[in-house]
Formats: C-alpha cells, structure tokens, sequence
C-alpha cells in the first residue's frame, strides 16, 4: 500500500468567532482577515513539514489547488511542488491537481507538469480533477454549463500534446489551438502517471474505467462516510469488466496518533474542531452551480461532497442563530459547532495509539479496497511541532505495520517509474 | 475524443390528460429544425404574437398568457434548454449560436417576420435576433430584457442563486413561482423537476457570470418598433435599464413602467402586461 502525506495549507488564523461573524471561508473570504506577514511564516512552515514527511518516507506529497480559500492557500500547486521537488529525493510530488478548464491554453498545464516531472526525476503523478464548483465557476468565472466539456477537452489536448511526435493544430470546440508544441518531454514514458481526484460522479468513474486512471475519492468526512461511494465506484468498475485492483483508487484520511485514544483527544481536538467549524464554514450559495453536476448525476440523486459540507455549515449556522435568539450562550457554545467526540465518533478523524491507528487505517484500506491512501496529518490550525509529533509518530510506527498491504496480490500500474540512482542529478548542498 | 455520457432528452408530445392540466385549451406541436426538437404552444385567436418567455420558461399555460390570448392567437415556442425544449441547448457555445437557434426556432414556428414578445431571457435573445436579422420581428415588445450591462448597477445573476434568494430577487410575490414549476398531477416526479432545472442551467449557459452576451454593440440594429416594458420593483434588473435601451435604440424604443411589479412582470401583473402589449400590437 502507498502511504502519502498530503498538506491543504490551511490559513491557521482565522478568528474564533469566524462562523458567527463571516458568511463563508471560500469565494467571498473577507480580505481584511489575511494577513501577509503570518502568511510568510505558514508557507515556509507548511513546506518545512512537507519536507520532513519526504524525509521520513512517505510514498508522495501531495498538495491541491483552491482559489480565494481559507482553508487551501495553494491557488497554484505546482508552485509548491516545484519548491518541494528541488528539496526532496524519493518522494512522489503529487499534484492533486490542477483544474484543467480554468486554464486557458490548457497547454500551460501540459508545459508546467512537464516541467516538474523533469526537475523531480519522473516524480509526478499528474492530478486532473474538474474542480469544486467554487474554484471553477465562482472563483474563476468558469460557465459551468460547459465546464466538463471544456475539462475532457482540455484532457485530451493536454495527452496529445505530450504525446505528439510533431506540433499539431487543435481546432476543437472550446480551444482553437495552432502550433501546439510542448517541448518539453516528460521523463515518464508516455507521460506522467494520471490521478482523477473527484467526488461521487458516476460520469468521472466511467471515464476512469475508460482511461485507465486511477480515481482518487478526496473526502473530509472519513472512511465511514464513504463506504457507500466507494462500493459505488467499485460496483461500476465491475460492470465495465475492470479488474477490483486497489491501486486503482486513492482516499484522503485525517489522522492524529499520540501515546492513547485520550491524549489524541486532547492533542488534536482544537486543530479538528477549528476544522471542521471554521475551515469547512462555506455559504451554501456557493456550493452548487448551475450545470455543474449532470442530470445524469441528478438523477441518481448523488449528494456532493461539498454541498453536504455546506449543509452542515449552514445547519451549524442556523443552529447557532437559533440559540442566540433563546439567549442560551451554553448551547451556542456547545451545541452549535462539531465536537471532537463527534468528529471521531463519525470516522472523520482517525485517532488512537500508533497500534489503533495501524488498525483502524488497515480496516480502511480493506473495508474501502484502495491503495493509495492520502494521510493529512496537518490540519487546521495545528502548530508545527504536533505536525511533527504526529508526522514522524506515523511514519515510524504505523507505516510500518501496513507496509506492504495489497502489494503481493496487485501490481501497482498507476506509480510513477522515476529515474533511477545514477540517472539522478540531485541538488547542489548549500556551502559545497 | 473525450466524451461525456450524459443522456439526451428530445422532447416529445404531452399527454393530453397532462396538456389539458398544465395548459387548458392549449394545442401543442413540436417542431424540428437543425437537429433541435421543441414544444410549440398555441392558443388564442386574432392577429398572431409570439412569445420568447423568461427564465422559467413555460412549464404551464400563465393567467398572463391567457390574457394575451383573448385579443391574439399567442404562440409560445420554447427554446432549448426550457420546458419543452429538451437538451439540444448543450450544442449551443457563443451568443452567434443561440442567435442562429432562435432564428431557426422562429421560423419552424411559423413566427418568421412576426409581431414577437421577448421577456427576461428571452428578451435578450428577441433583440439579439432583430438586431442580428431586421426583417425577422415586426414589431416587438421586450420585457425587462437582460443583455446588457451597467457596472453601477450590474444585473443580478440569478442563475447563481438558490430559490430561496432567487425566487424574492424575481418577483414581489415569490410563491408565484413555484406555482409554476410545482410538478403537476400525472407528471413525471423525476423529469419535472429537472427539467425546472434545466431552464437554470440553460440560463446560466447564455449568462454566466455577468449576464453581460454584448447586446449594447448591436442595439443601434434594431429598426422594429419596440416597447420597453419594466416593473417598478425589478430587482434582477433595475428599471434604469429600460432607458439605457431606450436611448441606445433612439426612436425605436419606449418605454413603459408598471408600477408593483418586479422582474417576472406576467407573473406580477399579467393583466396590465397583456394591456400593453395589446396595444404597442394594436
């Protein structure tokens, strides 16, 4: 099994009374409330802790790419993985990923992840998600009537343009393209492995059976929440004859390993719950876009991952109106926001001892049958040195208790190849 | 090439128990015209008007429409993407697109050179087409037209919004709307209410994100003599917007405001909207 450490970069400052006094953490994020110099420090901080979970050998890094998000400071993530490619050996450089239709030429993508697989050895694997509807169609104006057409469109440009012998002209129906000609080949042969980073879309699981990429379900709400996509997308593969390979899929886990179950709770409760109240604090009007699920989708009547996030933003919300009408400052305070208890309690967050969490993340990764597993152990507000406590605590003592998970029934064909040792140029050390 | 597999709805005949629900007295046909297929509803006798509705389309025959139809023969084909018009509007790009389908869509409907009424969305795609084609509208009334842009007071996008702010920012009597889009006795519980839907997305498809399609550099086109219809209570677009119409379209243009009512004016005020529209025709 790949173990993976994935980083949102969340704005760890925002203000306790966050949900009460703003309307949303995404789109319209009030300005006023980011502060650059504090920013200087997460950035620096953030790409230390990526850093060190490469160095403690976690299989990938990955990153993502959110727009005008207090909860995702990477609008560009190929930016950090092009600092964290030059600072790291082994490590895949995961980029999860970048929003094909909010470029434009979408050749601008094919060009930079080019360029990280080249710095990086053949470190990255490619992620090509559709992106929320937030980033695409409020964030960047995106239509999102045409936003999957655009996306496939993109997709397609971008493969031929790293696989083309020659330069071509695109004359499609979102892009007219002439000279087409992205020099730069990628180490990986014929391109960069291809990750599909998407919520319960049954459309974007055909198309992965069809492609042949790997699917990653990027949830907040833990595994319990999605056994019922996940058998979604399992049953789907069987019907289009794909082999049941758990490689073939990818899931994002929050996880906070300390000595006990009780000191994890102490621990990580105010970085879960500043999570999960502020961070996940989205206007619902945000949420959905008109066109932007298929009426397929419609039809089969699949909730999104983030328009549940938004109804639970605006119930808590609503929750908390309510009680400020009754004038019960207890039940504001208590009952208003998620609790730790609750968070757990749910499966949103994997917690325990380094022996329960191997157990717990071993349950996971059998019970949902995936091979990739993307662990975000930072979250929310959490300060560096428990980001290090629980990065290292992971990595030495529950990685290896599932190391080697799947890996002798299933081929992993979704993993970059990356140079070999002698091949490899590695940065030139500070002094020498 | 990249596909998507989602599923084409072609529209076809309704059943007439349903028909005589949702539209008394109406005769319905579907007409077929560069690979599109839509509903054609016709009621009324007298001198014929066309009617291009607004963001709802017309899920069911309106008080409004009624109205109309005592004085004209009143036919209300509906363009794709609204009810009856299927899902043919995923076909449709660049303003020159829906230009070209209301064109097409016009002529199938026999509304070919037709007094026309254009409301809301179908207001822009009206003035579109008689800017665009001169000889294709007579005369034309255009209520409360979005297309155009005023950065001091910016349209509202609509199609952004859930009903519960959309529904107020439409009307001043916001149960009004889903009076109309309510799934009626004997329809399809599943595709009615996405093909309410439907008429949002295809909204958003022509409008996303400014509403702003750069009607102001074809107004000048415009040669039919037109009335300016606006309700005093439009909060999608303000009233304002009816002499920056006005003036862009000189002596073609006039304008006039009924007072209560917001931007949905034939659910507001149907009787004075079908009053002056009968007489801009008269």
């Amino acid at each position: 099994m790949k173990q993976l450490w994935f980083h949102l970069m969340p704005y760890t400052d925002l203000p306790d009374d966050f949900p009460e006094r703003y309307p949303s953490v995404w789109v319209d994020i009030d300005k006023g409330l980011f502060d650059p110099v504090k920013a200087h420090a997460m950035y620096n901080d953030f790409l230390d802790e990526a850093e060190y979970a490469a160095e403690l050998g976690f299989d990938g890094i990955c990153f993502n790419e959110h727009h005008a998000n207090g909860y995702g400071l990477m609008p560009s993530p190929n930016i950090i993985g092009a600092m964290v490619a030059r600072r790291t050996r082994d490590a895949a450089i995961v980029i999860m990923g970048a929003s094909l239709a909010l470029y434009n030429p979408p050749i601008r993508v094919a060009e930079e992840f080019a360029m990280l697989d080249l710095v990086s050895g053949g470190r990255l694997i490619a992620g090509m998600p559709v992106g929320s509807p937030m980033d695409t169609a409020y964030c960047y104006s995106t239509n999102p009537s045409k936003l999957r057409e655009m996306y496939y469109e993109a997709h397609d440009i971008i493969i031929k343009a790293w696989t083309a012998d020659k330069p071509f002209d695109w004359n499609g129906r979102h892009y007219k393209l002439a000279n087409v000609n992205v020099w730069q080949k990628p180490i990986q042969d014929p391109h960069p492995v291809i990750w599909i980073p998407g919520g319960s879309s049954v459309e974007t699981w055909a198309w992965c059976a069809e492609q042949d990429y790997l699917y990653s379900y990027l949830s907040y709400f833990g595994f319990k929440a999605a056994r019922a996509t996940m058998k979604g997308y399992w049953n789907r593969m069987a019907e289009l004859g794909k082999d049941l390979n758990p490689f073939r899929a990818g899931f994002l886990q929050f996880v906070g390993v300390a000595d006990s179950r009780e000191q994890a709770m102490e621990l990580y409760r105010e970085p879960a719950e500043y999570f999960y109240n502020t961070c996940l604090h989205l206007d619902a009007r945000w949420a959905v876009a008109p066109g932007y699920q298929s009426e397929l989708n419609a039809r089969l009547r699949t909730t999104s991952m983030v328009e549940r996030a938004a109804k639970e933003a605006a119930e808590r919300q609503a929750k908390t109106k309510a009680d400020k009408k009754s004038g019960d400052a207890a039940a504001m305070a208590s009952s208003s926001k998620v609790t730790m208890e609750e968070i757990v309690e749910r499966g949103y967050v994997i917690i325990g001892s380094p022996d329960e969490v191997a157990e717990q993340i071993r349950h996971l990764a059998t019970d949902l049958n995936v091979g990739n597993l993307m662990m975000l152990l930072q979250f929310g507000n959490m300060p560096k040195d428990l980001v290090y406590h629980n990065t290292e605590r992971y990595a030495k003592e529950v990685a290896p208790q599932l190391s080697g998970l799947f890996e002798d029934q299933w081929e992993n064909r979704w993993w970059p190849k990356a140079l070999g040792a002698t091949q490899r140029q590695l940065p030139r050390v500070a002094g020498q | 090439m990249s596909t998507t597999s989602d599923t084409t709805i072609v529209p076809v005949a309704t059943p007439s128990d349903l028909l005589a629900r949702i539209a008394p007295g109406v005769t319905e046909r579907l007409v077929n015209y560069d690979g599109h297929t839509s509903r054609v509803w016709t009621k009324g006798s007298g001198p014929t008007v066309g009617v291009l509705a607004g963001p709802l389309g017309v899920p069911r025959w309106t008080p409004f429409l009624d109205a109309l139809a005592a004085t004209h023969t009143v036919v209300v084909p509906s363009v794709p993407g609204f009810p009856g018009g299927g899902t043919s509007y995923e076909r449709l790009d660049s303003i020159a697109d829906w230009v070209t389908c209301t064109l097409d869509l016009l002529e199938a409907s026999g509304l070919d050179g037709a007094d026309l009424v254009g409301h809301s969305v179908g207001g822009a795609l009206l003035a579109e087409v008689a800017a665009f084609s001169r000889a294709s509208v007579a005369r034309m009334v255009l209520v409360a037209p979005y297309g155009l842009y005023d950065e001091d007071s910016p349209p509202a996008n609509i199609w952004a919004m859930r009903s519960a702010q959309a529904y107020p920012t439409m009307t001043v009597q916001p149960s009004r709307i889903g009076e109309q889009t309510a799934l009626p006795e004997g329809g399809d519980p599943v595709e009615w209410p996405i093909e309410m839907q439907r008429a949002v997305v295809s909204g958003a498809r022509l409008f996303w994100p400014l509403c702003d399609v750069g009607l102001a550099k074809r107004l000048h086109r415009i040669v039919a003599p037109t009335l300016l219809v606006w309700g005093s209570e439009d909060k999608a677009l303000a009233p304002s917007y009816a002499n920056r119409f006005a003036q862009a379209m000189g002596a073609t243009g006039t304008v006039k405001i009924i007072e209560g009512a917001g931007h949905l004016v034939d659910l507001d005020a149907p009787s004075q909207l079908a009053a002056a529209i009968a007489d801009h025709l008269s």
